[in-house]
């Protein structure tokens, strides 16, 4: 789950990590009353920065200085229904101003390759990192962090030095990222990134953006985060889907798909949109994974969700029986058809294969739902599906 | 031959006491594995009873990995524990000197993985997993929850990160039959990757085929093009899942998501085709491709 950045700078304040005042506001109003807050009076500037889960917020026109209250709530307005690469804006934040003399940058990260994680570092912060990282990768520092042990005082003096930071600030910049390590290590984050870290004019190093990724495997350590997530973004059908545990991702196409198994799932998107190619282009409506159970509710419930949307025109359900046996996914879909009952309106193409599949298509044959038609290949399948879809289109 | 288990192999099940682990340990029995113990502190001392007549067997329960090991000389261990005890359970299996231990449980916070493999490399442990669907070594030993009725021993050796795409490809290959199928698991942090799986089938004279299955996210895939193209003699087919999946949208597993310019199928496709691996668009195309090397 990524996080937006007040959320960021909320967990970073928590763990000790330096961040500047940032209110978090989704009207003029809340704004205004941020930026005096934050002003207390006193003449100063703020910044309105747009609350967006992607880069390029700033080019884009999401972050805007402010010198009052008035000035913070008018671009605030501005900012607040702003579409940055097809992201609404729906949040700002209203941060303290900065006197930034250095930007410096820093992330700790998933090593998926090595199996371990990796810390980047950089004296050079502020600037696109990936642009840096392949113009001048010598100017990023990239050290392995041991999960075990973490960024220890060792670790935090060995990034540092490797991203040659001058003696006067290296042991500050150090002390930082030990706060950094806390948050990663015990928020269960896969992701860190500060960029900026800055060292103001008074001296002080200050994280003033902040991206951080939780790990939704370790939720249950972490009940706090549920409270993290922006219900208001997903898909309804994705809510929906969620609330049921049902792994549901929305799509473009026409064509329904259910499956059991992840890969299994994802290759079934993929066959139907070769096989939609002969039948006027129609492409996968969403992807869904029922896992290994697929149990008459969950079947029902997965039903549920694909025939609501209003886009789907024909249903492919692929299962390859492994440690679920066909007849009980056969039973299934009968008994969630008659769960449905009139809401089950469009044509089903099923596919079995695997333990006890001849149980299973005898007893869909036996149901012999006017809706469902049988296929005997995981091609044939998908190729029923894409051609029923393109007829009712 | 096979790899990673033969008929050697004995098995140990954490977790075993439990209605999964009940439930696959029934089934791992049934297709010959040899499942010497299972272990449940508060079980301690208890047998667990398998089948039913002449089939029938009792396995002991053992309060630690180590007490299984000593009493029973056990070499692998299965892990079916719920996530928030799978760490423990692998570190207990590690110390315990289990040289390969098969983690099947789903939803283990990946910090938890990261720690726990940097252990088992550091003991010189094969880890496989987590999230995973075991391996089988058809009529030799069946370790998680494969089928073992999809097909028997053969010359096939077949590496995936997806359990279902396991079994449609042993499907798919029935009548050629494998030496070893092992589903790597789709987390971001697995114990054996593609590379491990490659090398073994490349040792292994049982092993005349090569299929590897991969999916979006990550580079495991161009990874493994590199090493294919380096290391293994043996003809390998490919298939990568997930062409049609949308930047940004993470797909069931963990680290099945296509995050700007990289993890996309195409360029997974592109890398292994350059290291000279036939690669197939469909499950059925890819199994043909296979056919043409086997007949």
């Amino acid at each position: 789950m990524d996080l937006f950045e007040y959320q960021a700078r909320d967990i970073f304040e928590k763990h000790g990590v330096p961040v500047l005042g940032g209110v978090v506001a989704t009207t003029t109003e809340e704004a205004r009353a941020g930026a005096e807050q934050l002003l207390g009076g006193q003449p100063g500037v703020v910044v309105v920065k747009a609350q967006v889960k992607v880069g390029g917020r700033g080019k884009a026109g999401g972050v805007k200085l402010a010198r009052s209250a008035d000035e913070a709530a008018e671009k605030a307005d501005e900012i607040l229904g702003m579409d940055i690469k097809g992201h609404t804006v729906h949040r700002v934040m209203i941060a303290a101003g900065a006197k930034i003399a250095t930007e410096f940058y820093f992330s700790l990260l998933l090593d998926r390759a090595e199996r371990r994680y990796l810390a980047m570092c950089s004296v050079e912060g502020g600037m696109e990192i990936e642009q840096l990282a392949v113009e001048r990768p010598e100017a990023l520092a990239k050290v392995a962090v041991d999960p075990r042990t973490g960024i220890d005082q060792a670790k935090a003096d060995e990034i540092v030095a490797a991203a040659g930071f001058t003696p006067e600030l290296a042991p500050k910049v150090a002390a930082v990222l030990q706060t950094l390590w806390t948050v990663y290590k015990s928020e269960d984050a896969t992701l860190v990134e500060v960029n900026p870290l800055v060292l103001t004019e008074d001296g002080e190093i200050v994280a003033l953006d902040g991206k951080v990724t939780l790990d939704e495997n370790a939720g249950f350590r972490h009940p706090d985060h549920e409270a993290l997530e922006d219900s208001a973004a997903a898909d309804p059908l994705e809510a929906r889907a969620k609330e049921k545990d049902l792994n549901y991702v929305k799509l473009d196409g026409s064509v329904g798909i259910i499956g059991n198994g992840a890969g299994l799932v994802m290759s079934t998107l993929d066959v139907v949109a070769y096989a939609g190619e002969q039948h006027g282009g129609v492409k996968p409506a969403n992807f869904l994974d029922i896992g290994g159970g697929a149990s008459a509710e969950i079947m029902a419930a997965g039903l549920d969700i694909i025939l609501t949307d209003p886009q789907v025109k024909s249903v492919f359900v692929n299962v390859f029986g492994g440690i679920t046996a066909c007849d009980a996914v056969a039973n299934g879909i009968v008994a969630a058809l008659e769960i449905l009952g009139d809401e089950a309106s469009k044509p089903l193409v099923v596919r079995l294969d695997g333990n006890n599949v001849l149980e299973g298509r005898a007893i869909l044959a036996a149901a012999g739902h006017p809706l469902v038609t049988l296929a005997e290949t995981m091609d044939g399948g998908a190729d029923k599906a894409a051609e029923l879809a393109h007829a009712a289109a | 031959m096979a790899i990673f288990l033969t008929e050697a192999s004995k098995v140990i099940v954490q977790g075993m006491t439990g209605a999964e682990g009940q439930k696959h340990t029934t089934r791992m029995l049934a297709s010959g594995t040899s499942v010497v113990g299972g272990v449940n502190p508060r079980k301690a001392g208890t047998a667990v009873a398998f089948g039913s007549g002449d089939t029938a067997v009792e396995v002991p329960v053992f309060g630690t990995v180590a007490e299984a090991v000593a009493a029973t000389g056990a070499d692998v261990s299965v892990i079916f524990v719920p996530p928030a005890h799978t760490k423990g359970a692998v570190v207990e299996a590690i110390e315990a000197g289990v040289p390969l231990v098969v983690i099947i449980t789903e939803g283990v916070p990946v910090a938890d993985t990261a720690e726990f493999f940097a252990l088992a490399q550091e003991k010189g442990v094969r880890l496989i997993g987590p999230n995973c669907p075991g391996l089988i070594s058809p009529g030799k030993s069946n370790v998680g929850i494969i089928p073992a009725d999809i097909t028997g021993p053969g010359r096939v050796g077949l590496v995936s990160k997806s359990g279902t795409l396991t079994y449609q490809m042993m499907y798919e290959l029935r009548d050629f039959g494998f030496s070893t199928a092992i589903g790597i698991g789709g987390d971001p942090i697995i114990g054996t990757t593609h590379i491990d799986a490659l090398a073994a089938f490349e040792a292994d004279p049982d092993t005349e085929v090569i299929v590897m299955i991969g999916e979006i996210g990550g580079d495991a895939e161009e990874r493994a093009a590199a090493y294919i193209k380096e290391h293994v003699t043996k003809p390998v087919v490919g298939y990568v899942a997930g062409f049609t999946a949308p930047e940004g949208k993470t797909m069931g597993h963990a680290g099945a998501i296509v995050s700007g310019s990289s993890g996309t199928a195409q360029a997974k496709k592109e890398a292994l085709e350059a290291a000279g691996v036939k690669v197939g668009k469909t499950p059925s195309e890819t199994a043909a491709l296979a056919r043409e090397l086997l007949a």
